[in-house]
């Protein structure tokens, strides 16, 4: 029995900001939602592939135009959980699934997450975790497409390192269009209609669908 | 979708190496080769990596039959980088937005060799690693707060299932008069639906796993472990095999004066 | 004795105890007086909405803000709300980690982790239980379910239903908990997997003496294990709860089973020796025409690989499931495929619905149902034909549009979640009509013939499990396909939805629809009559030359 007394001590210790720890259900939810987000980026890049591989063989900065795909999870989970780590924890757990699953980015694939997920949980930081409407979505999507652009662009591992400056611009400005636009609007959209069918109703995002979309 | 998460059938000798382990020696030879963009440093890395694959249990046709879709993005890398590198040395070719240049098509054959050497450890890090094993890793010997890593753990099992589901929702959907066909715009919203669908039952099917999971006492803060993931002699020589092949790739492109520091490429 | 590895059985007392779920205007439960004693075997009967599951749930201790929350700290309006009390043994059920155990309806979820082993091991390596101390219990705890002779790294995603779900039973037991809460466990399990899961609690109870409650509306299956059964009534909108209790009925099986039979049965609780009516089929004047042929049909799921460079990219064709079915569909006239599990019965009915490829012989659609011109046999829907999307359809319905498929053939899934398509009811049963160009009359009628004219304003998701299942009967049925696929339509339904279905089935085989069904249920079949398809299991498909077609009693001459 000592133990159990044990738990309950930490249990009450963190009740007075009780919104902001994690329950079992948060981080299945979490982690599942990530799993699935792979499982619908891969089912839509075997279609993507018709038009991925020329447009890398043209202008392969355009390719940034579809990276938002990847950001959906970091967005999508901090929506739904609303706690703080939940964008960060979110896209790491999506890119240990690609790991898993063989990535052309090797290990590396774990920063690129950990970074994507770091750009949306910034901007939810900055909102004090308080605001989840259409803007603040955008602009976590947004952020998170920048943190992709510039890890690709400037670290060692990314694969546009290489590239001339001007390309490497270009290729930042579409993956923060792309995030905004793929994974912000997406993950926005996902979640009031999530909210509709009952499903987050242990969540505090429940009432989504009908939060106003500006404030 | 479910065979690559488990190791059935594979006894090769990594599997019993511990996955933190094999995770560092990866992320040695990661990050050395990361530092370089050149042809020396990445061949000599990815010919020992070939050579590891029989200690992984893979053999080429396995790894072929996984990793062609990493060769053909390696390959379209490598093009990119090509074609979008500032020109060095004679040009090649010159075709408006785009030029190839001695120097920056040898800056692509670099990368190209690059990206395969820093993705095939990957693959051999996965196919001798069982999830369980690495999570217990993670939670036991790096110390990761363990209701996270075993919930993710938990989760992940499911991937199979969730494949299934969207091949189901699929057919449910056609069965519904929403085709699979059509103008890119009507398959685009097509594809959103069954993602929504999807969604909703990754997050049902969550819910209840995370009850079954708390109904078996999970969440509290003390916990045994059944297996206990330890450290043995092999995995220093897997830490020193991977700092081998690190230091030996870096060796032999200062040796060969091609090393190519990834921040000085520009100048 | 505390100290010994034996099972303590735990007592359940309720006092004016009552539950509102977050988000909710009415609680689950309310003024809930219970006493359970040590080592007593209860079963839980009520219809739904009766708050059995949120019942289960506290006594599981998962009710409520989950392991990091406290509960009942202070919170806003929306947060959940517990009244009255619940005690195990006289504390708090959220304060006794592994005093119950409990097991859940859906069998995928049950299971934790990769390896049956790892999982048995699961919930006592969380209640701290000392390493060398786990892996006897996790032996002793298989055997317990008779899944002792598989190998413990053997892959859970390679057993059965039942075996998940007797898995999940020794994950508990290796808990050592002295209060087993069971939530319909069987209701996703075919009649083979019912029993063994019956069978192994049985067992498990009889060595450890632990309490039982279970939860489930097929009263037949536990009634002899159970030596208590109690009947909750939903929740009483009042607030001044305690005034009506909670608990309906409360003794032994017998009794309650006699004195509430009536009310057992309006609740739709599948009471022992009672077959719900339903409506009698029409003896069949003459055979019907032919709809659909399939000849020599091998099925999978899985769909045709690329070989690789080496092997020139040729395709390579997926193992068939089953193989070599000839087989044939007619206008008024029941197919029922049946079969143990991984026969391939729903893989079949996909193929023969047009919505897999078959690996190897043909599905063929007649000239009454491919060609445009009429064929309909519903007098009333006659005017509506599938013309205006050509007029033949080609006789392969898998290269059918969507479109030309759903007004030939319809199907119904198992999980009705699976085909919703939009957000609210009414919209669910106008997308096929809407997109093929029909009016809007059937819809009305199957509103109100299977009673979801006050639901349509409702997202489909949010209905109940009954609700959607007649939900996505009516949507199909909107397409007026002339041949509906039904997959396992009867699983986990309460007796009221069940024989609703089964007349209604029957009132549209009458009126020409071709039904197939997969199923289990033999009483379902019984209604239905027609001709039974039963497949045998994949091992010894190979050796034999095909499956057996027979006529059940009662079928059409």
């Amino acid at each position: 029995m000592t133990d159990i007394s044990a738990q309950h001590g930490s249990a009450s210790r963190s009740s007075a900001r009780r919104n902001y720890s994690w329950r079992v259900v948060d981080i299945v939810v979490a982690a599942l939602i990530a799993v699935a987000g792979g499982v619908i980026f891969w089912a839509w890049s075997q279609g993507a592939n018709l038009i991925s591989v020329p447009v890398n063989a043209l202008y392969p900065p355009l390719s940034g135009l579809y990276a938002g795909g990847w950001m959906i999870p970091a967005v999508l989970g901090m929506l739904i959980i609303r706690k703080p780590g939940a964008a960060l924890f979110c896209e790491t757990v999506a890119a240990t699934g690609e790991l898993i699953m063989g990535s052309q980015y090797g290990t590396t694939v774990l920063i690129s997450g950990v970074l994507q997920g770091l750009g949306a949980e910034l901007v939810f930081a900055a909102f004090l975790y308080k605001k989840f409407n259409l803007p603040v979505s955008l602009l976590a999507g947004a952020g998170a497409g920048l943190f992709c652009g510039l890890n690709d662009s400037f670290l060692p591992w990314g694969w546009n390192i290489a590239y001339a400056a001007g390309d490497k611009l270009a290729y930042i400005v579409f993956t923060t269009i792309s995030g905004a636009v793929i994974a912000g609007g997406l993950a926005w959209l996902a979640t009031r209609g999530l909210a509709k069918t009952g499903v987050l109703g242990s969540f505090a995002s429940r009432k989504a669908a009908t939060e106003p979309v500006f404030s | 979708m479910r065979d690559a998460l488990s190791l059935r059938g594979n006894h090769a000798l990594l599997t019993r190496a511990n996955p933190l382990a094999k995770f560092t020696a990866v992320t040695l030879i990661t990050l050395v080769l990361a530092l370089s963009i050149d042809w020396v440093s990445a061949s000599v890395a990815l010919a020992f990596e070939l050579l590891l694959l029989p200690l992984a249990g893979l053999t080429l046709a396995l790894l072929w039959q996984r990793g062609w879709p990493l060769i053909l993005a390696a390959a379209l890398g490598g093009w990119s980088t090509a074609i979008l590198a500032p020109d060095a040395g004679s040009v090649l070719v010159d075709a408006g937005i785009w030029s190839i240049s001695a120097g920056s098509l040898q800056l692509g054959i670099g990368f190209m060799l690059r990206g395969l050497a820093i993705a095939l450890p990957a693959v051999l890090l996965m196919s001798c690693t069982d999830p369980t094993d690495l999570a217990d890793a993670l939670a036991q010997n790096a110390k990761l707060p363990h209701r996270f890593v075993l919930g993710t753990l938990a989760a992940m099992r499911l991937v199979g299932i969730m494949a299934e589901q969207w091949q189901t929702i699929g057919m449910a959907r056609r069965a519904r008069g929403v085709g699979s066909s059509g103008n890119p715009y009507q398959r685009f919203r097509a594809t959103l639906g069954q993602s929504f669908g999807l969604l909703v039952q990754a997050i049902r099917s969550a819910s209840r796993l995370a009850v079954t999971m708390e109904a078996r006492g999970f969440g509290g803060a003390a916990r045994t472990w059944a297996r206990p993931s330890t450290f043995s002699g092999l995995d220093a020589w897997v830490l020193l095999g991977g700092l081998g092949i690190a230091a030996a790739a870096a060796a032999a492109a200062l040796g060969a004066g091609t090393w190519n520091l990834v921040f000085l490429t520009h100048q | 004795m505390r100290s010994s590895p034996g099972v303590r059985p735990a007592a359940v007392t309720a006092r004016g105890w009552g539950w509102r779920h977050a988000g909710r205007p009415r609680p689950a439960v309310s003024g809930l007086d219970l006493d359970i004693q040590p080592g007593e075997r209860v079963l839980l009967l009520g219809p739904s909405g009766a708050g059995k599951s949120t019942l289960l749930h506290a006594l599981a201790g998962v009710l409520g803000d989950g392991a990091a929350g406290a509960s009942g700290a202070a919170g806003d309006a929306e947060d959940a709300d517990e009244t009255g009390s619940l005690l195990i043994d006289g504390a708090p059920p959220r304060a006794q980690r592994g005093r119950a155990g409990l097991v859940q309806q859906d069998p995928e979820t049950q299971v934790v982790l990769s390896r049956l082993g790892d999982d048995v091991a699961f919930g006592a390596e969380n209640l701290a239980v000392p390493a060398a101390e786990i892996w006897p219990r996790v032996r002793e705890a298989l055997d317990d379910v008779g899944l002792g002779r598989l190998p413990l790294d053997h892959p859970t995603s390679a057993l059965s239903g039942g075996q998940k779900q007797r898995l999940a039973l020794a994950g508990i037991l290796a808990m050592r908990p002295g209060l087993l809460l069971l939530d319909e466990p069987t209701a996703n399990l075919d009649p083979a997997g019912v029993l063994e899961v019956r069978d192994a609690v049985g067992r498990c109870l009889d060595k450890t003496g632990a309490t039982l409650v279970v939860v489930e509306h097929r009263v037949g299956v536990w009634k002899d294990l159970v030596d208590r059964i109690v009947v909750l009534q939903p929740g009483s909108a009042t607030d001044s709860a305690g005034l009506n209790s909670a608990v309906l009925i409360d003794g032994p099986p017998d009794r309650v089973l006699a004195e509430a039979r009536d009310m057992l049965i309006g609740a739709g609780v599948w009471v022992p020796g009672y077959v719900p009516a339903t409506r009698t089929r029409r003896p069949a004047r003459d055979a019907g025409q032919l709809l659909l042929a399939a000849e020599g049909l091998a099925v999978s799921r899985e769909r045709p690989r690329r070989a690789g460079l080496r092997d020139g990219f040729r395709t390579i064709a997926p193992r068939p499931v089953q193989a070599g079915v000839s087989v044939q569909v007619r206008t008024g006239e029941a197919l029922t495929i049946t079969g143990p599990n991984g026969a391939g019965k729903s893989t079949l009915a996909l193929t023969l619905a047009g919505l897999l490829r078959p690996v190897a012989g043909t599905v063929s659609a007649a000239p009454a149902l491919s060609g445009g011109a009429s064929g309909h046999a519903r007098g009333r829907s006659a005017g509506h034909s599938p013309g205006h999307i050509g007029g033949g359809a080609g006789t392969d319905p898998y290269r059918w549009k969507a479109q030309q498929l759903i007004a030939r053939i319809g199907t119904v899934f198992q999980e009705p979640e699976h085909q919703f398509v939009t957000g609210r009811v009414l919209d669910e049963l106008m997308f096929g009509p809407r997109h093929l160009g029909y009016g809007e009359d059937r819809v009305d009628e199957l509103l109100e013939r299977l009673r979801l004219t006050e639901l349509v304003d409702a997202n489909p998701y949010t209905l109940s499990g009954g609700e959607k299942r007649r939900l996505s009967v009516a949507t199909v049925l909107a397409a007026h396909p002339q041949v509906l696929v039904l997959d396992e339509p009867t699983f986990g339904q309460d007796a009221n939805t069940w024989a609703e279905l089964a007349s209604f089935l029957s009132e549209l085989l009458d009126a020409g629809t071709a039904v197939v069904s997969v199923t289990h249920d033999a009483e379902f079949s019984a209604v239905l009559g027609g001709t039974e398809l039963r497949l045998r299991p994949r091992e010894t498909a190979a050796a034999a030359p095909g499956p057996e077609l027979e006529l059940p009693e009662g079928a059409s001459p």
